[in-house]
């Protein structure tokens, strides 16, 4: 974004999006079954520790440098803010309870994960269709955060996400499996996940190929591209809005209270209040249904978020996630979010998701393929 | 001295407080520039999404709704009543509003673009801040960012524009360019080409109503500039939020319908 070359919208990216998520629609299909559907990565090692309440020191700001603050007296959040990064949400399991990387760990994890991500790197057959996007189109990070540490989840202490509750793990293993039944017929596709999905009409489809959420508004977690933010503030509101799929929230810092808890929406019910000079964000009433890394959350979902200027150009972004139905405990995360000078640029989705239709007429077409052959 | 002292000392005390709490207020109800505070949740109330022009009531298209599908009448919010299309134009304008019904763009839950999101019957909400104001609209998420520097000319053709502000007084003007040709102003099919500049007016007539005033040209289309206007109210009920109208859901079966299996539409 902060290159013009990068916008989104521009009609060469939305012409090759389009040949692009066709091309996803139409070939992937023949290989799709017998392919498991990814579950929830989760590591059992040491996520059934103990639950501990985790406490976030109060962060300091940089030396010799003043808060910044808006006409009400509070620090001025506003700008617009990066998290992308390659360093990854959950730790490589090799690396145990190292919390930090050294300089050189630094460099070297980076060349490896920038290798493995290099969407010019072409490997044949299929996956390089799926791949379709080559490296011009992203726009991951290219860097550790600047905090070095080895993963953005800082507790459990393995940098882990916990284990879900066996009633969730059961639940969800049976979405799966009835995913998996009904995909040993024609008419699945690979989602723009990556998950082979029966593609019978939209509404199953995953929330990203239906353009609802990308997994990024909250917890704000870095993805593929589109990893900007741009936060307004007036007295007694908080807007921040998401570049990806232009999903704006708006944080209430009037002291309101929470809608009422029958009331559920996808992004939940935000309420802010400040905390010293920490912007403090209570989020539940959420409908239950996630894309991305909170894909196993429920509706008991609360995410609480910790916003706090620490530096010109840094404004430090910690969440806890806790979901006593889905998690076996809470666990949390730190992202320090980078002020750029790039603007951002309207993400439209559903307005040109022709991807979506290619999608549903190519799993139609496989179904009168299979039939014709009987 | 004694008693009355103290009542006096009271009074004085009660009469501080109170400018005190008056003048925050004021601080508040300005931006650091003592310019109008425009931060609020805002709503028009009329008919203008219907058509901007006068018009009756008439039949819906889903006789199953009955009165509750009807089109509301309306006396129209432009400027001499009629929009001044090229003679050229008005046969497009006539197709649209043939095909009305499948073809107006919030069928599909496309972002609305300007100035249509604002009289939507959808609440926006307007976060004036130190150097941007944000424009977050209830319908289809979608939001507009109007920079109050310069930030150029606009790089792109979009959905909700390129917005830049400057201040006349107490009245904001906020130039529209950057507008893609895929939105319409309302359902009866009134359009525009990718050449629509709108030149928007927005002034406090009173602390909780809006004035809302666009200068609409497209020499494609038009034959002179012209104009709609009309109050925005401000939600002033204690509860007022923006909620979720994530409409893609609903709409999905008309965009996808035809090659779907739709079982539950809507979920």
């Amino acid at each position: 974004m902060a290159h013009q070359q990068h916008s989104l919208t521009s009609p060469m990216w939305i012409a090759l999006s389009r040949l692009a998520t066709v091309l996803v629609g139409t070939f992937c299909l023949a290989h799709a079954y017998g392919q498991s559907a990814t579950g929830q990565a989760s590591d059992s090692a040491q996520n059934s520790a103990k639950a501990t309440t985790w406490k976030w020191d109060v962060p300091k700001p940089r030396d010799g440098w003043t808060v910044p603050r808006t006409r009400d007296g509070h620090p001025d959040l506003q700008g617009v803010w990066t998290n992308k990064t390659v360093t990854p949400l959950e730790r490589p399991k090799s690396l145990g309870n190292k919390a930090f990387f050294t300089p050189e760990e630094a460099e070297k994890f980076t060349q490896a994960s920038l290798e493995r991500s290099d969407k010019d790197r072409r490997v044949g057959g299929v996956r390089d269709v799926i791949n379709a996007y080559n490296a011009f189109w992203w726009d991951r990070g290219t860097k550790v955060l600047p905090n070095m540490r080895t993963s953005i989840i800082v507790d459990p202490p393995n940098g882990r996400m916990p284990a879900l509750t066996p009633q969730r793990q059961a639940a969800m293993h049976k979405e799966m499996e009835a995913v998996k039944m009904r995909c040993q017929h024609p008419g699945c596709a690979v989602a723009n996940s990556g998950m082979v999905v029966p593609a019978d009409s939209p509404e199953v489809l995953d929330l990203e190929t239906r353009c609802i959420s990308f997994g990024t508004v909250i917890p704000m977690l870095p993805t593929a591209y589109n990893n900007n933010y741009q936060i307004v503030q007036s007295p007694g509101v908080v807007a921040i809005d998401t570049e990806m799929v232009h999903d704006v929230r708006r944080i209430p810092t009037d002291g309101s209270a929470h809608l009422p808890s029958n009331v559920r929406q996808w992004f939940g019910d935000p309420r802010g209040h400040w905390e010293g000079d920490t912007l403090v964000v209570d989020t539940t009433n959420f409908n239950g249904r996630f894309f991305g890394r909170l894909r196993a959350a429920d509706k008991n979902l609360r995410v609480t978020e910790r916003f706090t200027r620490v530096g010109p150009n840094t404004l430090l972004y910690q969440f806890t996630v806790d979901d006593p139905t889905a998690y076996t405990r809470p666990w949390s995360g730190e992202i320090p979010l980078t002020k750029i000078s790039g603007k951002l640029y309207e993400y439209a989705c559903n307005e040109g998701n022709i991807g979506m239709r290619d999608i549903i007429k190519a799993a139609r077409e496989d179904e009168r393929k299979a039939a014709d052959k009987k | 001295m004694g008693r009355r002292f103290v009542q006096r000392a009271g009074l004085g005390l009660m009469l501080l407080a109170m400018a005190v709490v008056a003048a925050q207020r004021s601080a508040l109800a300005a931006d650091n520039e003592g310019k109008p505070d425009l931060s609020g949740i805002w709503q028009a109330m009329n008919t203008a999404n219907w058509n901007l022009e006068a018009h009756v009531a008439a039949p819906g298209n889903v006789p199953a709704l009955g009165a509750m599908g009807a089109v509301p009448p309306g006396p129209g919010v432009v400027e001499g009543g009629v929009i001044p299309y090229l003679s050229s134009a008005l046969a497009q304008r006539k197709r649209n509003y043939e095909m009305r019904w499948s073809a107006d763009p919030e069928i599909k839950c496309y972002m609305p673009g300007v100035p249509r999101a604002n009289y939507m019957p959808y609440p926006f909400q307007i976060i004036q801040g130190s150097d941007t104001m944000m424009i977050s609209y209830e319908f289809a998420d979608a939001v507009r960012v109007i920079y109050m520097k310069d930030p150029g000319p606009a790089p792109n053709l979009f959905w909700m524009g390129w917005s830049v502000g400057h201040w006349e007084g107490k009245t904001l003007v906020v130039d529209v360019t950057g507008l893609n040709e895929d939105t319409w102003f309302d359902h009866a099919g009134n359009y525009h080409s990718d050449a629509l500049h709108v030149v928007e007016r927005y002034t406090l007539r009173s602390p909780d109503i809006l004035m809302y005033e666009a200068t609409i040209e497209d020499p494609k289309v038009y034959s002179r500039p012209w104009k709609i206007r009309m109050p925005l109210y401000r939600h002033v009920e204690k509860n007022a939020q923006l909620m979720e109208f994530k409409c893609i859901p609903f709409a999905e079966h008309v965009l996808y319908g035809e090659v779907g299996k739709q079982e539950k539409p809507g979920s």
